[in-house]
């Protein structure tokens, strides 16, 4: 059956364990072994037909919870749901579902030992919805000879196998996991241009996930932050930036405009203070700053993640 | 481009008020659309769409069906009385206040103002 309306999904308090995740002490009594636990009661709601972005650092559990949509892991409990609006289902052993779901990974997701046009063939058949003229406009844009084996690839290419695969699948739910990984800033560049144009052309829902905050924060809708095994936040784009600002001025105008906001950061360079603060400033306010030539400025994504992830508080 | 404190959407319709109000954009002209849009300054179309909406809610552009946005007729006229009201606000208010701080009396201001204006109309 092919599906062509966006899918969304659905997590609810889903943990995984990895491994032998159970000892058993001395005295008899079984312990949970903390370092295999990749989620830790993770729930959310992926919007069908936006652009979301899937930050974390490194080791937060972002891979699996990707992994999860695509079926690839499944849940020690909680439950996962992928699918058009209204006919949302459990994805794994679910061809229904996972036929409408590709996950690109750093590798590229191609067969170790073929040359590249065969895993094309591969995808060609296996997808419904797989462009192959936008896969061949892709590979030649990224300079890729698919008569080579992976192997025989550099990893920047291999990388851009994998998007160019992951933009012609056209699928439902297409999740590029990390996928830039070795791509240099002019390829990287030109995957995002093609990924909103392909995305403006053919809607559909494009998980992204990434550590280069500052260049593909524009392109999301959504924002999803995971830290340790946890949902930090997920809400519009949007509203994530207004979650902080900063202020530069003179120190005194500065701290009566601050007020009793949280401070994420201060610097001062002589008699002048910036200071970046959680929360938004009254238009009253706005005012006050302007009239006492205070300047307000945004935090960019990065710096708001880096603040929120790194000190493990949580934003109400 | 688009690194200012407002959200992204904000900033995009002011860029396209400030074309209408340069004559950069003229009436009945069409705008780029969402697509042009999120392509040219790597952008989610989703974020031009918002501009574009608000926009047409204000006036400023229209839709043609199947066509895209275009600007609306009149549309640089009630920019500019919407920005005549508030430069007295947003403009002038600050630096009489300024001036007030400076210690400048106003007479001071008036003639200022006055001998600006003179050499304006002489100019031309």
């Amino acid at each position: 059956m092919t599906t062509t309306a966006p899918f969304g999904a659905r997590l609810d308090d889903v943990v995984v364990h990895f491994g032998r995740s159970h000892r058993v002490l001395q005295n008899g009594t079984m312990v949970r072994d903390e370092a295999s636990t990749a989620l830790d009661g993770a729930s959310l709601t992926i919007r069908p037909g936006a652009i979301t972005g899937v930050l974390g650092r490194n080791g937060a559990g972002k891979t699996t919870m990707l992994s999860l949509l695509a079926a690839f892991t499944r849940p020690t409990s909680g439950s996962v749901l992928v699918g058009p609006e209204g006919a949302q289902e459990d994805p794994w052993e679910n061809p229904w579902i996972t036929s409408g779901t590709q996950l690109v990974r750093e590798s590229g997701d191609l067969m170790t030992d073929e040359k590249v046009s065969t895993s094309l063939r591969y995808y060609a058949d296996m997808r419904p919805s797989w462009s192959a003229e936008t896969a061949e406009r892709l590979l030649d844009l990224f300079e890729v000879d698919v008569r080579k084996k992976p192997s025989a690839l550099s990893r920047g290419k291999r990388s851009a196998v994998g998007a160019s695969i992951g933009l012609a699948t056209r699928a439902p739910l297409t999740i590029f996991d990390e996928v830039y990984l070795g791509m240099d800033a002019p390829t990287r560049y030109a995957f995002y241009d093609e990924l909103l144009a392909d995305y403006a052309e053919h809607p559909r829902t494009i998980l992204l996930s990434s550590h280069l905050v500052e260049e593909v924060e524009r392109l999301f809708e959504d924002v999803v932050v995971i830290d340790r095994g946890r949902v930090l936040l997920a809400e519009p784009a949007d509203e994530m930036r207004a979650r902080g600002f900063s202020l530069t001025g003179t120190k005194d105008a500065v701290e009566r405009i601050a007020g009793g906001r949280r401070v994420l950061h201060r610097q001062q360079l002589g008699a002048t203070v910036q200071v970046t603060l959680e929360g938004a400033l009254e238009d009253t306010e706005r005012a006050a700053a302007r009239e006492a030539g205070v300047e307000v400025g945004s935090v960019p994504v990065q710096d708001l993640f880096v603040r929120l992830t790194g000190s493990g508080n949580v934003p109400s | 481009m688009f690194d200012g404190p407002e959200p992204i959407y904000i900033q995009i319709a002011q860029m396209i008020r400030a074309q209408v109000l340069a004559g950069e954009l003229k009436e009945e002209e069409q705008v780029m659309s969402t697509t042009q849009f999120a392509t040219t300054f790597r952008i989610n179309p989703a974020t031009a769409q918002k501009a574009f909406a608000g926009l047409v809610e204000e006036g400023v552009l229209y839709k043609r069906r199947g066509l895209g946005m275009f600007v609306a007729p009149q549309a640089r006229e009630r920019l500019l009385a919407d920005h005549r009201k508030r430069y007295f606000e947003e403009v002038l208010a600050p630096a009489l206040q300024q001036a007030d701080i400076l210690g400048i009396p106003t007479e001071d201001v008036v003639a200022y103002v006055l001998g600006a204006d003179k050499k304006k109309t002489e100019e031309s």
